[in-house]
């Protein structure tokens, strides 16, 4: 099976993600190690004497050579160890665990509102191309990319919890929540993020099948006489997955780093509002942590979209 | 001049309105000192004075004209993003039409470079720098220029390297036209209707990022007039359903949909000229 | 199939007075003015003329179908007494596939990547109610039997990328035949090809539309293949009717001055001329090159002299554009040698001085890429003057001018002209000023007429062949029309599968005894005779051993 072209593509891409990883690890424990600033220094503040400074140089590990620091870094993280938070000492490990659930499970929430809904509604307006649906949709989608999440974040909280009450405007969730309660107080910032990806996932979804239908082949389908909705669905689709796998995923990268702001407005417990307040407090070693964990995520969805696309393509699936 | 007049009328309503939003931005941005009735950072009253005259749109949270700041802001929050885009479309667009013409070991090597930059999710690659350099407005234009540059210089190559296949770019290379030459005359002059378009979408994203990065505190800094701080200096207000701190953030919704608008229709018109040849 | 009695036969297909719009600019504009058409149940009618003529898009509308930035405004469609111009969308979908089939120009491009052959070929008749699935597969099986594809019974089961060009156009022809439809639209079917593989396409698409005495529009324009498919012509330009009549009859006679100066196209001979002698201007010795590990060119030997013409023919995958590559500098060889003038040149174009490169120029297959659409005919040709000769800004204006009049343009109407607002005939041209203002000594043509109508490119022959009278320049003319050769040529050279086959001097390569690829090339180009086809079908049936 090796000698298949896809076993072959899909390796070498999972041998890119990992080695992208690496690179990536690098570059996020390097930005700190480059840049101007003495982390000792900041956090002992200006008054500390040369000696305290060494002192707890030599503490935190810092006066080893980089390279020695990186794979003592890396090293920790592969056995789960993220090292010490600097503002209050607790283990990053612990500070990240539920957060990060809390994060998969809103951007998973938004995901499986606005994936399906997105690829329908992508599907109808290319189907009822330039007729007032379309047009409509068109305004729609390319004024909900334009506003700040915030702003969206905000009319829905003045609509839906503060005039209607329908919804809590902060989500306060944790993990022994019943699932019911869990999803009805993360209900408004999973339709935060949905409004905001599933304009652009929709959008895409129309031009790559609407790219096509001017194809030879799209063409000799109407002259077979089939009807419209078979000839997007059986001639367009297949031929337009490529394209819309790499948009989800791209959407669902986003919906993971979008989740940030969202998390902020809302109060909600996630690993995106950790991050803003380390940024906040330079509480470095916990910044560098969510970085690598963001990253890791979207790295990962990269990955996953570039396999599906390459299994998507008939040429490479059924070689000569 | 009377084409530009008989493009504009063929414009439809959205590129219209698009058009007039953002010039009406301009004005605003120019003339801020002008128009603003009170200072960017002057005190006048109590915090959160409800909109009455002479402060029609109330006072913020620390008794400043809310109107006042919002003028103020077109100017600080739209220039910053302006200078941002430009330099970040100077430094990925140039390298990204050199990758392209020139091919080989630097086009790899800069794709590569690239490549890493964005395998990092870019909100998150900003807050990491960020936390490291501090907030400051320098450190901000650059970090945010150097990370959108990546994306520029990925869609200049690819615009270039349509063009580069072309016979007269070869037929240059064989007249033995240097490669400064072939850039500028041969395939800057096509790429171009793309580049504007990007330059537009570009701008919005650059400017939707500066004011998230405000709103998370880690943007502008104050006393700076700048709407997405103000968003997050007012947010309280909108818990008692007053909407005053939806202002800004409509501020900064409306301009993005302005240029949108414009760049949907530039857009639509480059592919209706591509269709007829 | 001129055997047939037409002259009792029902009519299949009648249209009286179609119009068909385009729009362009914005603004909807004429492109066919009124025609009438009739065909008969079984009979085949070409329609031929050069691109603009609107052929396509009136087999289209065969069809009750337009493209997207057309519409047919005008007239009367009536099929098999079905008026198509009042027909709902479902009527007309009723009739599409199942009664009217359509072949297009390129398979590869019209059979949907994602999907096998044969569930191509099943879709019409499922998705009509017309056969089961099971049915429909196994009369596939059928059909690829009789159109000569191999392995019929398990083809179908390939992707459209799985299967050779020449294989696809006959499986498209058999999904055309699917629904055993009345009326077939062959849109310039065997134009992507080459002529070895066009001969096994035209011969399965005459059979099979003979068995099932299908009625069909042939459309082209290559007169020769419309003498062996048709019973009768229709000749077009610019969307209106020139001629019509029965094949054989306008073969031999044709009436209009447009029809006759189509048919007298290629008449040209460039006069034979004794050998050269002396250094050639550019010579390959024994060049292998490639792009990749294996190689496309091995062990190449050509030379080219002054004021003559070396023909480098072959069909696609032959390397004949490689070489050319190779001599420009912009594919180093692996092994051998480019001299110009007995000088070593450097493998290299950009080790090549400027001297060298001015001396030689390079014409390309399609005008439209070779300018650059944002600049001016002055720029275009005054740029080489202004890099090669340092020309001053009068100096250049007035060489420009003298350029335009070379290349029979008018200087004042076309010096300020973009590349947009030229014909496909008047590109070519100023490229052809455009290496003139080298001054070259080498002017590599690339393909340079096979983008260009007939009329338009016999022009374009005849202007190359007064400027190396007038100037003495070599031309290495890299071609796969053996139209264009016989025209030309002074010395031919025969590319197959990266090697030289045969190389001689004109006169020589067309009188046998050939190479055996060569004879199959040249006996593989159609005639203007009817019975070509078919003479030499028999002839080859004869020659091979066994069926």
């Amino acid at each position: 099976m090796l000698s298949h072209p896809i076993a072959r593509i899909v390796g070498q891409r999972l041998l890119l993600g990992l080695l992208t990883l690496f690179v990536v690890s690098i570059i996020i424990f390097l930005a700190v190690e480059l840049l101007p600033g003495d982390i000792a220094q900041e956090i002992l503040g200006q008054s500390a004497t040369p000696e305290t400074v060494a002192a707890f140089r030599r503490q935190l590990g810092l006066d080893l050579p980089p390279y020695i620091r990186y794979f003592q870094w890396l090293g920790g993280i592969l056995q789960g160890d993220f090292g010490q938070s600097l503002a209050n000492k607790r283990q990053i490990a612990e500070l990240i665990g539920a957060r990060l659930g809390n994060t998969l499970f809103l951007a998973g929430l938004a995901a499986i509102i606005s994936v399906p809904l997105s690829l329908a509604l992508g599907i109808l307006a290319a189907l009822y191309r330039n007729s007032w649906f379309d047009r409509g949709i068109n305004i729609l989608t390319l004024s909900s990319i334009s506003f700040p999440e915030f702003f969206v974040a905000y009319i829905l909280i003045v609509w839906l919890s503060v005039n209607l009450g329908w919804f809590p405007s902060l989500s306060n969730v944790s993990t022994d929540l019943a699932l019911g309660d869990r999803i009805y107080r993360s209900i408004l910032p999973a339709l935060t993020l949905t409004l905001v990806v599933t304009a652009h996932m929709m959008r895409m979804t129309r031009a790559a099948i609407i790219n096509l239908l001017a194809s030879p082949y799209i063409e000799m389908a109407r002259l077979k006489g089939l009807k419209p909705m078979r000839i997007i669905v059986k001639h367009a689709l297949p031929n337009a997955l490529s394209p819309i796998i790499n948009v989800v995923a791209l959407n669902l990268a986003y919906l993971i780093v979008g989740v940030v702001i969202v998390e902020v407005v809302f109060v909600y417990p996630g690993l995106g509002q950790l991050m803003v307040d380390s940024v906040s407090k330079r509480d470095i070693p916990v910044v560098q942590a969510c970085s690598l964990i963001f990253a890791a995520t979207y790295i990962l969805l990269n990955l996953l979209a570039d396999v599906f696309s390459t299994i998507s393509n008939p040429r490479l699936l059924h070689p000569r | 001049m009377t084409d530009v007049l008989k493009l504009l009328r063929s414009a439809p309503p959205s590129a219209m309105f698009g058009l007039f939003v953002v010039l009406a931005y301009i004005t605003v941005a120019i003339l801020a000192p002008v128009i603003a009735p009170f200072g960017e950072t002057e005190v006048v009253g109590y915090e959160y004075l409800p909109w009455e005259a002479p402060y029609f749109l109330g006072t913020d949270n620390l008794g400043r004209d809310m109107l006042s700041r919002l003028i103020y802001g077109a100017r600080n929050t739209v220039g910053i993003a302006l200078l941002t885009t430009c330099l970040a479309f100077l430094l990925g667009g140039l390298l990204g039409l050199i990758a392209a013409t020139l091919g080989g070991w630097i086009d790899q090597l800069l794709s590569r470079v690239v490549d890493a930059l964005m395998a990092i999710p870019q909100l998150i690659f900003a807050l990491l720098i960020l936390t490291v350099v501090g907030t400051s407005v320098t450190s901000l234009v650059l970090v945010i220029a150097v990370l959108d540059s990546t994306r520029v210089f990925r869609l200049a190559r690819a615009v270039a390297m349509n063009i580069v296949v072309m016979d007269f770019v070869e037929a240059a290379k064989l007249r033995g036209e240097g490669l400064w030459w072939i850039i500028k005359s041969e395939i800057l002059p096509n790429a171009m209707p793309p580049l504007v378009a990007e330059f537009g979408l570009r701008f919005c994203f650059v400017f939707l990022f500066i004011s998230a990065l405000s709103f998370l505190g880690l943007g502008l800094q104050p006393p700076t007039a700048d709407w997405g701080s103000m968003v997050r200096d007012n947010a309280t207000l909108i818990t008692f359903g007053d909407i005053t701190p939806l202002l800004p953030a409509g501020a900064i919704a409306l301009l993005t949909v302005g240029v949108n608008f414009v760049v949907d229709w530039f857009l639509h018109k480059a592919s209706g000229l591509r269709d007829e040849q | 199939m001129s055997s047939r009695s037409e002259s009792d036969l029902p009519l299949l297909l009648t249209m009286r007075g179609l119009r068909i719009e385009g729009r362009a600019d914005e603004q909807w504009q004429e492109i066919v003015h009124g025609i009438d058409l009739d065909l008969k149940r079984g009979e085949v009618l070409g329609l031929i003329g050069e691109s603009g003529a609107g052929k396509s898009t009136i087999g289209l509308a065969a069809m009750g179908f337009a493209r997207d930035g057309c519409r047919i405004s005008g007239g009367e469609i009536l099929f098999d007494g079905i008026d198509l111009m009042k027909a709902t969308e479902g009527q007309k979908r009723a009739l599409r596939g199942a009664r009217i089939a359509y072949v297009a120009q390129s398979a590869a491009a019209a059979f949907n990547p994602a999907h096998r052959l044969i569930e191509q070929f099943a879709e019409a008749p499922v998705q009509h109610g017309l056969r089961g699935r099971r049915e429909s597969e196994a009369e596939a099986v059928d059909l690829y039997r009789r159109l000569q594809l191999p392995e019929p019974a398990s083809i179908g089961f390939r992707y459209p990328h799985q299967v050779s060009g020449g294989q696809l156009q006959r499986a498209m022809t058999a999904m055309a035949m699917a629904c055993k439809p009345d009326l077939i639209v062959f849109d310039e079917p065997t134009t992507a090809l080459d002529v070895t593989t066009q001969i096994e396409v035209l011969a399965s698409i005459r059979s099979a539309v003979e068995q099932f005495g299908t009625a069909a529009l042939y459309i082209t324009h290559d007169l020769a293949v419309v003498a062996q498919m048709t019973d009768r012509i229709m000749v077009l330009r610019h969307g209106h009717l020139v001629e019509e009549d029965q094949t054989r009859t306008m073969l031999a006679a044709p009436k209009e001055d447009y029809t006759k100066a189509l048919w007298a196209v290629r008449s040209f001979r460039k006069p034979d001329t004794p050998p050269p002698d002396g250094v050639p201007v550019v010579s390959m010795n024994g060049v292998t090159a490639g792009y990749t590990s294996t190689d496309v060119l091995r062990n190449i030997s050509i030379d080219i002299h002054k004021q003559r013409t070396v023909a480098v023919v072959g069909e696609s995958g032959s390397g004949k554009s490689t070489a050319a590559r190779v001599i420009a500098g912009l594919l180093p060889p692996r092994a051998g040698e480019v001299r110009f003038a007995g000088e070593v040149l450097p493998a290299d174009y950009r080790q090549r001085s400027v001297e060298q490169l001015r001396k030689l120029q390079m014409i390309y297959q399609m005008p439209d890429t070779a300018l650059n659409p944002r600049q001016r005919v002055r720029d275009v040709i005054g740029r080489p003057l202004k890099l090669y000769f340092n020309m001053d800004r009068a100096a250049r204006e007035n060489r420009i001018a003298e350029l335009l009049e070379m290349i029979e343009l008018e200087p004042k109407a076309f010096i300020d002209r973009l590349p947009g607002e030229l014909s496909g005939g008047q590109k070519q041209r100023i490229c052809i000023a455009r290496a003139l203002a080298a001054e070259p000594e080498l002017v590599i043509c690339d393909e340079v007429t096979s983008a260009l109508d007939q009329l338009v490119a016999e022009g374009i022959l005849k202007l190359l062949q007064r400027l190396q009278d007038e100037l003495g320049l070599a031309y290495m003319f890299i071609t796969h029309d053996i139209g264009t050769v016989r025209a030309i040529s002074d010395e031919v050279v025969v590319m197959y599968q990266g090697e030289v086959v045969e190389s001689g001097p004109r006169t020589e390569m067309f009188t046998p005894p050939h190479h055996a690829y060569t004879e199959l090339l040249l006996s593989s180009v159609p005639e203007m005779d009817p019975d070509w086809l078919t003479n030499l079908l028999t002839d080859r049936r004869k020659a091979a051993p066994s069926g």
